[in-house]
């Protein structure tokens, strides 16, 4: 046990590693075998993580369960883990929604095995980007999601994969160069790719690096990281590759595109813009803070305009990250603020935006999942030919209203606590921009509800009259998910508590 | 009753048919005896816990209850730092206590009556009869929440369920269509309902987090009963804006109101709401949903009103108030007049009902519009439930006669029906009369008549613009009262009096007792609710204390609102407005009654406006082409063709194919000029390719390795070059 804990959290992150090194191993054509060897591996980091989340304390400020050893000594980068309230949640979810596509997967016959080793890859990849407190390794894992999502796509996607595939990679890999660069700057120029002792030092920094101005580098890198992180969100204008990718995705694909790798983005905010740029960020925060405002608009339009039930469901996530991002820019702003009130709000803002990425995760992940489990059985996802599934399918109609409602912010579920806390932190720092954002609040009404009507309700196409309900597997996926929504929806405290300690000490 | 386990009691009373609404879902949903047991005993426990509470909080005595609410809170939400929680709570006092009475009562009688309007035990048995009891179950324990919440918060939880539960029963027969395009389907209406609910919503959203920016919390107690508090938000100004922050936060919160009572101008939803099962119509219209909005501006009054006092200037809020609720009850009471549809005409009568409330806010009337809905609520769930009934009827003759395109709730097609179905009629006409306000004998008069009252009295006796405000309040709604009073007169005639019009009509029976009994229940309140709000002073008489509602409910604010003087002008209009109304009536649709095949009489008389009416100041098509076509419009066509696929992805695509060019003469250079130069290199290369060839296979997961190490090697020399 005490070895357990101790190296806790590599053992979360290299579990799933072992796990496509056990798959691979196994023989391609016995699918069943792999498909369950696949999910009993990515039960590990599940059992790991929930171990972590009761053994770490609230009460400790800084980070926890750190564990760094020399890594590549020549440029001082080490390999450097560690986790806070704002990671262990992110953990939680990444480990929590992993399972659950795998077992949403069990519906994939074609090269079984690859699949499945690319999607324990890509949980690798995630926890690693979570975790990590060096640039170097963060870099390396935020590259390493990247490749397995871009195969997801491109070899079990569905009819435009290559070109949203292509998309995916281009438009991520455009962001990563200045990531990239930037965090050479400030590896160069503060000696260290911790991010622990970046927090201190570079901010502090006082000279330029290769003779280029100070204010010059630190704008330039403060750039870098904000547009890498807003493609990944993604923020307006830098959208349009999602709703490509999460269309063309497999549907596990997309529940781990929605539901996790878009976070990675939000985190990078939070993990790294916040604390390296304090100063560039509260200028920069109107900016940030209008991109949400518009993202929560243009995204819920956008949503409302889709014919396609998959294409619908993806916008919604450019709607909903626009208040994670809203959070953030209001922590930008008005984080460390000596008036009391401003200061509460950031910490508010900021609770909502951690809180409303975990239930965006669950939320899109189950929507997806439930887009899937129509296209499974009709082969289309064009809203005007589905209709009157209720009927024949009242338990799957239950259930998709209920993740439906989850999304548009039904007190009593998840989503409206964390709209909520966004709305009540920025009111009082971004007056107006809350007021716009809920046009995009008022929409997300209106698209889901065009989707339950053009699903569920009306008269059936008779071309799907033998169309079977929803499966014990299907439900073993979403079920979890469904509990999970109303148990925060209910009780936010049990999530609510482990962001707010860190979230106070980040912002207060 | 020991004080501690008292105070749990308020949280406990939705608990029950939230319960069984989990416990139909999940398990007896397909026994559907059982899934209706479980909805009435759920409603009779909730009852019961009422009961206990209002015989407890009856004991302690309206002070004393005002000072100490039965309840408790928890620490609900960590909101920032380590020691600021939400704190979350129910709780009991004197105006939940008159809530607590009404509503169970009127839910049980709607859910014990469904278990025959969904047709129990008959041929008629409703596909999801049990799921119509889950949602009737939610629906009543989201009504609940909001009655017993202690704060601002859970309030919105209850009312928001109640939204997302309105969606579902009004859209409970989801496919069902209609011959007629233009004729709106439960599934429209529902989406209908839960869209423009929800613009009023979102605006009270925002009012929600000012309020709780401002005071750092959400609990009535805390911001209600304390003079400071009030007094800061009234007195400072929002920054630019020229209105108190009271005054702005009440605005806001008001626009929830608008949207879920269903005021002008988004009062579009709720007549189309008659799309669900009539006792969910019932639900809506009387114990539950637009009685939220009303209660809501009830409970948050010393906020709206902050920096008022008695006959003095109405803050913004009570001038919005006073405005739109007087509109909406005239303007709604017009419609009313030219519908046709049984519950249509009910409809725009509880839209209008439900202005006088919020128009008796306007001028500061806090307790009349309290004492209104309640009793309100038990004549207009009467009158659903008769009307669900009639149409039982009508559609049981149209089964007899197999006639299945007359229109059962056509009150055209009916007549007659007072011999056909004597108890729906009796019961039926008891509850017009309370909604027409007949003197003396019924609830509805003695509620209205307090609104008239305290509006002449704003109007003369009010500083500043309260009593131009009051002159507004009393003018129009002494004439929609005589409306109402006509548009019931018309709608009994033509329903019951004269002869059947149809087969339909001729054929009609009267429904099963379970559907009886809860009207006899429903119409006994529907006289004597009223009893318990006499004027102390009614006709100048000393009757001492007997104005029970007023004492008691009137506790709940800080500073006791003073009762007024009785005066015999409002007493009067109020009499006369009434007779007039029910004498127009009498002689135009009971002496005599419309015969088959000739029109309403009204429509000659009103010509052109009939039309007009009829088709409800064409706001459906004005909302239609004003604001839904141009968001789908904006929606598909601007925000996803033009700016996404066009602007954004053009402008991507510009710059791969500008690439894709470039790279293309890079090639060209290379193979012209390189190469040539370089042919021996190529052979040596050839040679390598041969033995790479092998690990060429076509397998992906072998391209995948190799894309993985040749990622991390460019990623490794990045690393190394640039930081040397």
């Amino acid at each position: 046990m005490d070895f357990i804990l101790d190296n806790l959290l590599t053992l979360i992150l290299f579990s799933p590693l072992f796990g496509m090194a056990v798959v691979m191993l196994m023989p391609g054509d016995e699918k069943k075998l792999i498909r369950w060897t696949a999910l009993l591996f990515s039960l590990v980091p599940l059992a790991l993580s929930l171990l972590l989340w009761f053994e770490y304390d609230i009460g400790v400020p800084g980070y926890q369960f750190e564990h760094q050893v020399v890594w590549y000594a020549p440029i001082g980068a080490t390999f450097y883990l560690g986790a806070d309230g704002i990671s262990v949640s992110m953990v939680l979810l990444t480990t929590i929604l992993s399972p659950l596509a795998i077992l949403a997967s069990f519906g994939i016959k074609d090269r079984v095995k690859m699949y499945m080793a690319l999607f324990l890859v890509l949980e690798m990849g995630m926890l690693g980007v979570f975790l990590s407190l060096d640039l170097v390794i963060f870099f390396l894992f935020w590259e390493v999601g990247l490749v397995p999502m871009y195969f997801l796509i491109n070899q079990w996607g569905s009819a435009n994969r290559k070109y949203a595939s292509l998309k995916f990679i281009i438009y991520t890999v455009a962001g990563s160069l200045g990531l990239l660069l930037a965090i050479q700057v400030m590896g160069l120029s503060a000696g260290t790719f911790s991010i622990p002792e970046l927090a201190t030092a570079w901010p502090a920094i006082t000279t330029g690096v290769l003779g280029i101005p100070l204010g010059t580098v630190k704008t330039i890198s403060f750039w870098a990281f904000c547009v890498a992180f807003a493609i990944k969100v993604p923020i307006w204008p830098f959208h349009t590759w999602l709703p490509d990718a999460h269309t063309e995705a497999p549907t596990a694909g997309s529940m781990i595109l929605a539901g996790v790798l878009l976070k990675l983005g939000a985190y990078g905010f939070i993990r790294l813009v916040l604390p390296l740029f304090p100063q560039q960020a509260h200028d920069a925060a109107w900016i940030l803070g209008l991109l949400a405002v518009i993202s929560a608009i243009v995204g819920a339009f956008a949503a409302y305009g889709q014919t396609d039930f998959k294409r619908l469901i993806a916008y919604s996530s450019v709607n909903h990250m626009g208040f994670v991002v809203l959070g953030i820019a209001v922590a930008a702003r008005a984080g460390g603020s000596t008036d009391p009130r401003w200061a509460e709000s950031s910490i508010i803002a900021l609770n909502g935006a951690v809180l409303q990425m975990f239930n965006h995760g669950l939320s899109a992940a189950a929507l997806f999942f439930l887009v899937g489990v129509i296209y499974e059985r009709t082969h289309t996802r064009d809203l005007t030919k589905l209709g009157g599934l209720w009927t024949i399918m009242p338990a799957y109609g239950g259930i998709l209203i209920f993740c439906a409602m989850a999304s548009v912010g039904l007190p009593g579920l998840n989503g409206f606590v964390s709209e909520f806390m966004v709305v009540r932190g920025s009111w009082h720092v971004y007056s107006i921009y809350t007021a716009l954002t809920m046009i995009g609040l008022l929409l997300t009404g209106a698209y889901l509800l065009k989707a339950l009507k053009l699903v569920l309700h009306g008269s059936l196409n008779l071309e799907w009259k033998s169309v079977p309900e929803i499966s014990v597997r299907e439900r073993l996926v979403v079920y979890p998910l469904m509990a999970l929504m109303l148990s925060i929806g209910l009780w936010p405290r049990w999530v609510v508590e482990v962001i707010n300690a860190t979230v106070t000490r980040l912002v207060g | 009753m020991d004080r501690e386990l008292l105070n749990l009691l308020p949280i406990l009373v939705p608990i029950p048919p939230l319960a069984a609404f989990f416990l139909i879902v999940l398990f007896t949903n397909r026994v559907r005896w059982l899934s209706h047991t479980i909805a009435v005993l759920a409603t009779i426990i909730s009852l019961g816990f009422g009961v206990v509470l209002l015989v407890n909080g009856l004991s302690m005595g309206a002070h004393d209850l005002a000072h100490h609410p039965i309840g408790n809170t928890i620490e609900w939400l960590p909101i920032d730092g380590f020691s600021n929680w939400l704190q979350m709570g129910a709780m009991t006092d004197p105006l939940t206590m008159g809530m607590l009475f009404f509503v169970p009562t009127a839910i049980f009688c709607i859910i014990f009556y469904s278990i025959g309007y969904m047709g129990y035990g008959t041929e008629h048995e409703d596909r999801d009869y049990s799921r119509f009891f889950a949602f009737l179950s939610l629906f009543a324990a989201g009504m609940f929440t909001l009655v017993v919440a202690d704060n601002l918060l859970l309030l919105f939880v209850g009312w928001e369920v109640m939204g997302l539960c309105s969606y579902l029963l009004i859209g409970f027969w989801y496919d069902k269509n209609y011959d007629d395009p233009d004729k709106t389907t439960p599934r429209q209406a529902a989406v209908k309902a839960f869209i423009t609910t929800r613009i009023g919503d979102v605006i009270m959203l925002l009012g929600i987090a000012y309020l709780y920016t401002q005071t750092g919390t959400l609990s009535f107690a805390a911001i209600l009963r304390d003079e400071q508090v009030l007094h800061q938000l009234a007195t400072t100004l929002v920054p630019g804006m020229g209105i108190s922050i009271a005054g702005l936060i009440g605005l806001l919160l008001f626009a929830g109101t608008v949207g879920k009572s269903a005021q002008f101008p988004l009062h579009v939803w709720l007549p189309d709401a008659m799309e669900g099962p009539t006792p969910v119509s019932a639900m809506i219209h009387s114990a539950a949903m637009v009685s939220a909005g009303v209660y809501m501006i009830v409970r948050m009054f010393p906020l709206l009103s902050a920096g008022w006092e008695h006959g003095g200037p109405p803050t913004a809020p009570m001038v919005a108030m006073g405005l739109i609720g007087a509109f909406t009850a005239l303007f709604a009471s017009t419609i009313a007049l030219a519908q046709n549809d049984v519950k249509r005409v009910l409809a725009y009568s509880t839209i209008a009902q439900l202005g006088y409330m919020v128009a008796a806010l306007g001028i500061g009337a806090y307790i009349a519009a309290a004492f209104h809905l309640i009793t309100h609520a038990f004549f207009k769930a009467l009158l659903f439930l008769g009307s669900g009934s009639i149409i039982h009827g009508m559609e049981h003759g149209a089964h007899h006669a197999n006639d299945h395109h007359t229109d059962a709730q056509d009150m055209l097609n009916m007549g007659g029906l007072r011999t056909k179905m004597p108890w729906t009629f009796w019961t039926f006409l008891i509850g017009g009369l309370a909604l027409s306000g007949l003197p003396l004998v019924t609830a509805g008069f003695w509620s209205k008549d307090e609104i008239l009252a305290e509006s002449f009295y704003a109007m003369t006796h009010g500083a500043g613009g309260l009593a131009p405000l009051g002159a507004w309040v009393f003018i129009l709604l002494a004439v929609s009262a005589a409306l109402t009073a006509f548009y019931t007169m018309r709608q009994i005639g033509l329903i019951f009096w004269g002869k059947p019009r149809t087969k339909l009509s001729k054929h009609a029976h009267e429904s099963s007792w379970t559907m009886i009994l809860p009207l006899v229940i429903l119409a006994f309140f529907a006289i004597t609710a009223g009893w318990m709000g006499i004027p102390d002073d009614f006709m100048g008489l000393e009757l001492g204390e007997i104005n029970f509602f007023h004492h008691f409910a009137g506790a709940s604010l800080v500073v006791h609102p003073e009762g007024i003087t009785f005066n015999w002008i409002p007493l009067l209009t109020s009499v006369f407005v009434v007779l007039l109304g029910l004498g127009g009536g009498y002689l135009i649709y009971w002496k005599e009654p419309v015969k088959a095949g000739e029109p309403d009489p009204l429509v000659k008389p009103l010509g052109r406006l009939y039309t007009v009416l009829h088709n409800k100041y064409y706001f459906d098509e004005f909302y239609q082409a004003a604001f839904v076509e141009p968001t789908k419009w904006v929606a598909a066509k601007v925000v996803y063709e033009w700016m996404d696929r066009g602007i954004i992805d053009g402008i991507l695509h510009f710059v791969g194919r500008t690439t894709g060019g470039i790279a293309t003469y890079v090639r060209l250079f290379d193979v012209h000029v390189i190469n040539g130069g370089v042919d021996w290199l190529k052979d040596r290369f050839l040679d390598g390719a041969r033995e790479f060839r092998t690990i060429q296979a076509g397998k992906i997961q072998e391209y995948m390795w190799l894309s993985l190490l040749i990622g991390c090697a460019f990623a490794y020399l990045l690393i190394f070059v640039l930081s040397r």
